[in-house]
């Protein structure tokens, strides 16, 4: 069973994000990155970049290929986690603390439109069920 | 979608089980994954459901001619009891399928061909077949395969076999023998770039043979290994993969495998003349080993860029290395190709990303005997 913090907001592509002190962190939830095994790379957008909600704007390459992730909400990258450049199998080992990117949200108030903890878990819980 | 005799198996294990090419098999499993599995075959050993790979019979005192007219590498030269790569080729020059060629005698061969391609081969044999002189027979639905790879292959075989493992050279096999008392087909064959051997047994013995080569490894670190690691662990060694180092227009020369194309053969091939002129004229194409510096993992069918920007070919295979832990392609390139040190550059999502040509294999073979 994938691991899905109470405190963030999912989509059903599977990225988290969460508002901290008015930006929002975003990253690919547990779920996300067991699919996608074992990852080798990740192509992190340009600081600055502006992204709409549902725009693919960050590649996570595993072994298995290149994933798309999609910005959960519309915003402005503020800051991408330059830890991942190295050790881009943080992702795996723990996707909820190794965040992807931060970003400048236009309205901190969409997150709210997002999936809660709950309303996701019970997509996951589907998918899996779908694949045992 | 077709299952293999050990598909209950993989699922049992966790296996992660995905459509190739109409087969339900496992592209890795759930406790390991493709990178522990490839480096567990280079390090211990690993066991690979085959099956669903095809076999096909060519009997009759016309077997060694015909074939010979079929294939590039030269099977007049073989021994009984030898193994031989072999390429089969188009009226153009491009790739039908590429095999394993097992002789029994002169007059008797067995072939192993790929999964994908069992029926466009069965065709093509049926449409160049002999009114007599040479028998053909498809046992692919009977025929259950696993390769055992890895340094620890011999001494896991050499438990549960009826023959001393090591005495097996490289591409030679034995049959009759048998594994855990099971009629196998062995050969010190494989598809990774390690020491190995591929197993041949009657479909409904496929489960009991994988539980007891898997018993049998269990103090070896043996592990199942998927889809996955099997393409990554070939692709290192610079084994080619028909579909993407071979296609219909790629032939076996611009793929970089002449090695086993004897232009000169006596008697011929088909695509033989065209495979000379080439030679003789110089190839159009090449493919060229590439190793990123630039960050970026290439894919197949990404394209190719000169330093000028100009595209000149495209991405035959390419992925990330997990022996070397570098990101590799096989470039299919215009001639005159870079040499060794030179660049290329593979276009990921618009951007080029800067590679160093080098040696190919990325990793070098390790094979006993």
């Amino acid at each position: 069973m994938a691991k899905i913090p109470q405190d963030l907001h999912y989509t059903k592509d599977h990225e988290w994000i969460k508002i901290v002190d008015g930006m929002g962190v975003m990253g690919i939830s547990d779920y996300a990155q067991h699919a996608m095994g074992d990852v080798v790379y990740v192509e992190l957008p340009d600081v600055g970049r502006k992204a709409k909600a549902g725009e693919d704007f960050i590649v996570v390459e595993s072994v298995k290929g290149a994933n798309d992730v999609f910005c959960p909400v519309s915003g402005t990258v503020a800051e991408v986690n330059e830890d991942l450049d190295g050790a881009p199998e943080l992702l795996n080992q723990d996707p909820y603390s190794n965040w992807l990117v931060k970003m400048e949200v236009d309205n901190p108030s969409d997150v709210d439109k997002l999936l809660d903890a709950a309303a996701y878990a019970k997509l996951v819980e589907e998918l899996e069920a779908e694949e045992s | 979608m077709k299952r293999t005799p050990m598909y209950e198996k993989h699922v049992a294990a966790g296996g992660r089980m995905v459509d190739f090419g109409g087969w339900e098999l496992p592209v890795q499993y759930e406790a390991t994954g493709i990178k522990t599995e490839h480096l567990t075959v280079r390090s211990k050993a690993g066991l690979f459901d085959v099956s669903h790979m095809g076999e096909i019979t060519v009997e009759g005192r016309g077997a060694q001619a015909w074939l010979s007219s079929l294939i590039t590498n030269d099977i007049t030269a073989m021994h009984d009891s030898q193994v031989q790569y072999n390429i089969m080729c188009t009226e153009t020059g491009g790739v039908v399928d590429d095999l394993l060629v097992y002789r029994y005698s002169p007059d008797k061969y067995l072939l192993v061909v790929n999964a994908a391609n069992v029926e466009k081969d069965w065709e093509w044999f049926t449409a160049h077949l002999p009114a007599e002189g040479v028998a053909i027979e498809n046992l692919s639905a009977k025929t259950a395969e696993v390769a055992l790879q890895g340094p620890n292959a011999e001494a896991i075989l050499a438990k549960v076999a009826d023959f001393d493992p090591s005495s097996l050279k490289f591409f030679h096999f034995r049959d009759p023998a048998t594994v855990g008392g099971i009629p196998a087909i062995v050969s010190r064959t494989g598809y990774t770039g390690e020491d190995g051997f591929e197993i041949y047994v009657d479909w409904e013995k496929g489960g009991e043979l994988w539980d007891l080569l898997m018993e049998a490894g269990k103090e070896f670190g043996l592990l199942p290994i998927g889809l996955g690691a099997r393409d990554s662990l070939r692709f290192e060694a610079g084994l080619p993969l028909c579909g993407h180092e071979y296609t219909e227009t790629i032939g076996p020369l611009e793929a970089g495998y002449g090695f086993f194309v004897k232009v000169d053969k006596a008697g011929g091939f088909i695509g033989q003349p065209v495979l000379k002129r080439q030679k003789e004229e110089g190839l159009k194409h090449r493919t060229v080993a590439l190793r990123l510096e630039d960050k970026g993992v290439p894919r197949h069918g990404m394209d190719v860029a000169n330093a000028e920007g100009r595209v000149v070919g495209h991405v035959t295979t390419g992925g990330y290395s997990p022996s070397l832990d570098a990101n590799i392609a096989s470039c299919y390139v215009e001639t005159p190709a870079p040499a060794e040190g030179e660049h290329l550059w593979i276009v990921i999502r618009d951007k080029p990303k800067q590679g160093v040509v080098v040696k190919r294999p990325f990793y070098a073979k390790s094979y006993k005997s």
